[in-house]
């Protein structure tokens, strides 16, 4: 596909023009107007949920919202969802990615392109068999449902897989001399160093399953077992449009998390996210 | 294996030798199986029942009984089906085109001089909404675009335009779906596009000003090809993640008015689980992937022409 690129603030002018001084203060000026639109709905967001109209700013649609909802509830099962997804993530990436970086046998290769391969395949082809064999195992509408088939990463695989090879080699040759076992040349030597790798895939996981709707919007039926993006979603299609301040400020509260993510991680979600494609 | 080989000399007994690879294999074996046999399960399998499945009428109640290829001429004789279709192609081309040229002006233009601090703010602005979800953006868009009190039709008032009914007009609800899934989704272009433009040697620039190349002419003849690469990996990526765009209309319209913003993915969704079609749906279900194959290779292909490699 051809794109049609266009580029907003540099119309093709003559050099010697009065206006190229103008151009040159209009770029600056289209960025800020750019991050101004960007960030402008979050702030407005924030601003409804904390002030609500007329009565100053106030806690109230917080109050509000715990009311409506059990709020307490959907933050528990989103971090529990959440963290348990990262975590087995982080764990099994590493595992199985320090295998295909450090051990070699006979259809590593052809093993490793069909884990790849899985990426291919959108997330809509296999749902409906997906949500077929949770039901068969008897964990239909549970948290489960959603944290187990999430575990398995290939892009988190793959990212492993590439930090283990830029480790240096002879760390294991050393070990090995040593004595050490083939698990604790892993655990002792590799696995610590691997840790900013393994940072990456829960920045990714999280960023990823904190803010999913498909799956939970299929994969559970009971409210008990709603995550927040789903509960927000529902708590608005029972409020309608009258009370404004309360969702947004569920939505202020389901951000937080992310926006901790976003001021301490952002470098590795940025990292993670441009993996294997920008280098 | 690497290791023994090394080791062989000195240290290693052909023996200890041995007991190491049986360790090394056993290792390997008991760390790839929570992510092979997680795959197996929950991505291989599935796509051979969705297969197999795209091809019986089952609604998970009775048996499932053989339909041959109707599944396949239903969804084609299915007006609903054939305008989510329609709706999802259209807006692929739209919404990844703004997605794009809005993702690259802005990466170009943050390649001005500009104080460090600066240049940092406006690329965590970009970035910001990645991290939002798709479902709470929408929500805040749902009222921000509310045709009574919403945000967007006060400021029009100011400015003296008529109201607009943002969400219960086709139009409306098509351009707000539109604008939703860009603005969160721009950023992710803008960062592949930083990182290419990093990658361009200052001397293509430097000399492309001294033959006299202006500033739209060193667009076109110099950035554009020198970071063609990125712009396929960048359109392949927007593409196959646009074609599967369901969160925005679910909750902005459900598909409405009409089914003016009714997608791939939402009619997949309608057939299994409100309809319990499962043999439809996964008949939709690959009928979208191949489009997505296909659209990707064509990128390739049609890459081949456009794409300039260093």
């Amino acid at each position: 596909m051809t794109v049609d690129v266009r580029l907003p603030a540099a119309a093709p002018r003559s050099a010697t023009s009065p206006l190229v001084r103008l151009r040159g203060l209009g770029r600056p000026v289209v960025l800020a107007a750019a991050a101004f639109l960007t960030l402008g709905p979050v702030v407005w967001t924030a601003w409804v949920a904390l002030a609500p109209s007329g009565e100053g700013f106030g806690l109230s649609a917080f109050r509000d919202v715990f009311a409506q909802v059990d709020m307490v509830l959907l933050v528990w099962n989103s971090v529990l969802v959440t963290g348990l997804i990262a975590v087995g993530q982080m764990v099994t990436a590493a595992m199985a990615g320090y295998v295909f970086a450090r051990i070699e046998f006979r259809g590593r290769e052809l093993l490793f392109a069909v884990v790849l391969g899985t990426m291919m395949v959108p997330l809509q082809v296999t749902i409906v068999p997906v949500f077929m064999l949770i039901r068969g195992m008897g964990l239909a509408d549970t948290l489960m449902a959603l944290i187990l088939p999430a575990i398995p990463t290939a892009f988190g695989t793959f990212l492993m897989r590439q930090f283990f090879l830029g480790l240096p080699g002879d760390l294991a040759d050393a070990a090995s001399i040593d004595g050490a076992s083939p698990f604790r040349t892993f655990a002792s030597v590799y696995a610590p160093l691997a840790l900013p790798g393994m940072a990456i895939v829960g920045v990714l996981a999280f960023n990823y399953h904190w803010n999913e709707f498909f799956r939970p919007l299929i994969l559970t039926v009971s409210e008990e077992n709603f995550t927040l993006p789903l509960g927000l979603v529902s708590l608005q299609g029972n409020l309608g449009t009258g009370s404004m301040s309360t969702v947004l400020a569920g939505v202020v509260l389901s951000m937080l998390p992310a926006l901790a993510v976003f001021v301490f991680g952002q470098r590795s979600l940025r990292e993670g996210l441009t993996a294997g494609i920008n280098k | 294996m690497v290791t023994t080989d090394l080791a062989a000399p000195k240290a290693a007994a052909p023996q200890t030798r041995r007991r190491t690879h049986r360790a090394e294999r056993l290792l390997a074996v008991a760390f790839l199986a929570p992510t092979v046999i997680g795959m197996a399960l929950f991505v291989l399998l599935p796509i051979v029942a969705s297969l197999l499945l795209a091809f019986f009428r089952w609604d998970i109640i009775t048996s499932p009984e053989f339909v041959g290829f109707d599944n396949f001429v239903d969804i084609g004789a299915d007006p609903t089906v054939r305008v989510a279709f329609i709706n999802t192609i259209l807006f692929v081309v739209i919404a990844v085109t703004l997605q794009l040229a809005v993702a690259l002006g802005l990466a170009v233009l943050l390649e001005t001089k500009m104080p460090r601090l600066l240049a940092s703010f406006f690329r965590s602005a970009f970035f910001f909404p990645l991290i939002l979800s798709a479902a709470s953006v929408s929500l805040v868009a749902s009222y921000l675009f509310n045709q009574d009190f919403g945000l967007v039709n006060v400021i029009l008032g100011w400015v003296g335009l008529p109201n607009v009914p943002w969400l219960t007009s086709s139009a409306g609800a098509v351009t707000v779906v539109i604008a939703v899934y860009v603005w969160q989704n721009f950023g992710f272009s803008f960062l592949l596009f930083v990182g290419g433009l990093a990658n361009v040697p200052r001397e293509v620039y430097e000399a492309a000003s001294m033959d006299g190349a202006s500033g739209w002419h060193r667009f076109t003849r110099v950035t554009l090809p020198m970071i063609s690469p990125t712009i396929l990996v960048a359109s392949v990526m927007a593409i196959i993640s646009a074609l599967q765009i369901f969160d925005q209309p679910y909750v902005l319209t459900r598909g409405g008015p009409g089914d003016s913003t009714r997608t791939a993915v939402m009619v997949i969704f309608q057939s299994a689980f409100r309809e319990l079609e499962f043999g439809k749906a996964s008949a939709i279900g690959i009928v979208l992937t191949l489009i997505i194959i296909g659209a990707t290779y064509a990128q390739f292909r049609l890459s081949r022409r456009f794409v300039f490699y260093q």
